[in-house]
């Protein structure tokens, strides 16, 4: 099961002919990603590892019927290339590209939000999404992550691999990791990952990694403490931080008295979910806090019979 | 990317928004020749930095004749004013010269994005003069807040309505709320604010400050705001590390970290402090980081003279950890070593990475994971201290 991208999966790069789009087309695609198509206008007929070239999305949409893309377009052209996937009836979208202007975001999720509201975006500014063993749809390295129960969303791309290899490394697979990027305004948030974890069967518990500035943790803590039965782990970062400045990330900022990672934490550790303050020690508090969980779920049972 | 008081207040001015009558001085020798210009007194002597809190700093003067004002500019020019949101201060490089404003009321005016909704909002209080966070923080009621549509924008009937609310005059509200939503779409600004806006004893509505900032992301179609930045305002290393597409801030402790990507970075900062240390600076080189780059991010380290002990901290995913292990190593030879390093590589090929490290005979300190590494810097910086 997992969640937004499996196997069948099929994904259009747009910006396929560029460096990063070139590079990150052949990475996917030999970590068994179904890469149908590629979108570069004026160089359609092309081939790019193997894979078609063509001018417009919904050439691609027509000829190959991809229902993801994977956007690589530079920031003064990519909110029209989201827009363009939009309105060839792609589902999906996952766009990496940094640096597009926040009026542009805007106008875009206005647009998407009014028009085709079961879409889903991921990202801008963000590492993309990956199903272990199944599709990678994004930027980051394939081999850290392994097929598993966990679901982790973040909006930090290295931070995530960290995480992940933490949990990798102790046999802790994952159903799904999410980027959700790091931009003040961007497509699915903490909460709707969550969401989906929470529907999906074959995700036990969730890794939620977040940092300071906006209030999607806190909204997302909503949730959790309405909706999640499911273990929570979370992880905030900038605990550090002083307010008013900008770590490196568009949206991690706290302005206004608002974002800081401690009223994040505490949000979260009210709605039930456990609060990992050490980030060396995400991998080890996942697995001694399900060990202690499966034990009790096993005294329950026993006591049961 | 922030602007200077003056200048965003040349652009209200354009959009129709009414500003105290002023010009901005370089040099004492100017005030005074705006001052003559403006024909009379008392005048307003503002003090130029991107920073809030002058007032209760001495940055804003109010003079009643010539030498008051020489003694007002003298005072302030060339200096550096510390206010308690900058305790380190900014160098006053200009100070703006305005005829005062006989004041009734003050209110608060801003147009900012609400993350939450994806949409901007406009935001007005009848408690202006006081810093948003101390509204915020005492009377919250006291702010009303409205969405606007980012595809229609802000509609004349909700800065009507705001207007009855707050019992302003209509049409001069009116025309300074939606004037006030153009400059803020027009210039990708993330920020406009007005606070205070008066009201006179004339019964006028004037924007007796302004602040404007700009969407760095948007730069690249805003070059003639981009060219208004005032370099003078942002710390030395930070300017010369976004020279390099690199970014850095510079914080309080004496521990300087290396990290990629913005998110481990400031992860690399927090654990630091669990540590019992204190970080030095915020610096992402990014995840695509190269030989060049690192070498300037370790020269910038090292010219922090608070720095004690360096933590390097590297995920490397895509780009291999060998080949940053070579650059590191490169970048080393470039510069030197005057603090101890500790260095935690993680990811593809690490084996490889750390047996180059361990081979170039440079005094790195390697260590088994972030935990390891930022015990080893903090006992380090403080045998150093």
């Amino acid at each position: 099961m997992a969640i937004l991208v499996n196997k069948d999966t099929k994904v259009v790069v747009q910006g396929i002919t560029g460096k990063e789009g070139s590079f990150h087309a052949k990475q996917c695609k030999e970590y068994g990603t179904k890469i149908v198509a590629g979108v570069t206008p004026g160089k359609g007929g092309m081939e790019v590892e193997g894979i078609p070239v063509f001018n417009t999305v919904r050439e691609a949409v027509e000829e190959t019927g991809a229902n993801c893309s994977l956007i690589f377009v530079p920031a003064p052209f990519a909110p029209d290339a989201i827009v363009e996937a939009l309105d060839n009836g792609i589902e999906l979208v996952v766009c990496i590209t940094e640096g597009i202007p926040v009026k542009d975001m805007m106008l875009v999720k206005d647009y998407m939000v009014k028009n085709y509201p079961n879409a889903k975006l991921i990202g801008p500014n963000c590492p993309g999404v990956i199903t272990p063993g199944e599709a990678k749809v994004g930027i980051m390295p394939g081999h850290i992550f392994k097929r598993g129960k966990i679901g982790i969303v973040s909006r930090s791309g290295t931070l995530t691999y960290e995480a992940a290899y933490q949990l990798t490394k102790r046999g802790l697979g994952q159903s799904t990791a999410v980027g959700i990027g790091g931009d003040p305004v961007h497509g699915l948030t903490h909460r709707d990952v969550i969401e989906l974890f929470n529907k999906d069967p074959e995700t036990e518990a969730i890794l939620m990694i977040g940092e300071i500035g906006g209030t999607e943790e806190e909204e997302a803590a909503e949730y959790i403490e309405k909706e999640v039965d499911k273990p929570v782990f979370a992880y905030i970062a900038g605990i550090t931080a002083p307010p008013g400045k900008r770590m490196g990330h568009a949206g991690a900022i706290i302005t206004g008295g608002k974002g800081t990672a401690k009223a994040k934490m505490e949000a979260l550790e009210k709605a039930g979910a456990y609060v990992i303050e050490n980030p060396a020690k995400i991998g080890e508090t996942v697995e001694r806090i399900l060990k202690a969980l499966e034990l009790e779920e096993e005294e329950r049972t026993y006591d049961a019979e | 990317m922030k602007l200077h008081e003056h200048q965003a207040k040349e652009i209200f001015a354009r959009y129709g928004i009414p500003v105290p009558e002023g010009k901005v001085a370089f040099t004492l020798k100017e005030a005074k020749q705006i001052a003559e210009e403006l024909g009379e007194f008392p005048l307003v002597v503002k003090a130029q930095i991107h920073c809030g809190g002058r007032g209760k700093a001495g940055g804003v003067k109010i003079v009643k004749d010539m030498d008051e004002l020489e003694k007002a500019v003298e005072s302030l020019l060339g200096k550096v004013l510390k206010t308690f949101q900058c305790p380190d201060g900014k160098p006053v490089n200009r100070v703006l010269i305005e005829k005062a404003t006989p004041i009734d009321k003050e209110y608060y005016l801003a147009i900012t994005l609400d993350r939450s909704r994806s949409k901007p909002v406009i935001m007005v209080s009848s408690a202006g003069g006081m810093e948003i966070e101390e509204i915020v923080k005492e009377n919250p009621e006291a702010i009303t807040i409205e969405p606007i549509d980012p595809e229609l924008g802000l509609m004349p009937y909700q800065a009507r309505e705001l207007a009855f609310s707050l019992g302003l005059p209509l049409k001069d509200f009116v025309s300074i709320a939606l004037s006030l939503y153009r400059v803020y779409t027009e210039l990708d600004a993330s920020l406009v604010e007005i606070n205070p806006l008066v009201l006179t004893k004339e019964g006028k509505l004037v924007a007796l400050d302004a602040k404007l900032e700009i969407d760095d992301n948007a730069l690249f179609r805003q070059k003639e705001l981009e060219e208004m930045e005032d370099e003078s305002q942002i710390p030395p290393l930070e300017a010369e590390a976004k020279k390099y597409g690199l970014n850095y801030i510079k914080l309080n402790g004496n521990i300087g970290c290396m990290v990629n990507g913005a998110g481990l970075a400031m992860a690399t900062m927090d654990i630091i402090k669990l540590a019992g240390g204190e970080p030095a600076n915020f610096l992402d080189v990014g995840g695509g980081a190269n030989v060049e780059q690192i070498a300037n991010a370790f020269r910038i380290l090292m010219a922090d003279p608070d720095v004690k002990a360096v933590f390097i901290n590297i995920f490397g995913g895509i780009l291999r950890v060998d080949r940053l292990a070579q650059g590191l190593i490169e970048a080393s030879k470039m510069v030197e070593l005057k603090v101890p390093v500790v260095v935690r590589l993680e990811g593809t090929n690490v084996e490889e990475g750390m047996r180059l490290l361990k081979e170039s005979g440079l005094n790195f300190i390697t260590a088994e994971d972030m935990w390891d590494g930022a015990k080893k810097a903090v006992e380090l910086a403080n045998k150093q201290a």
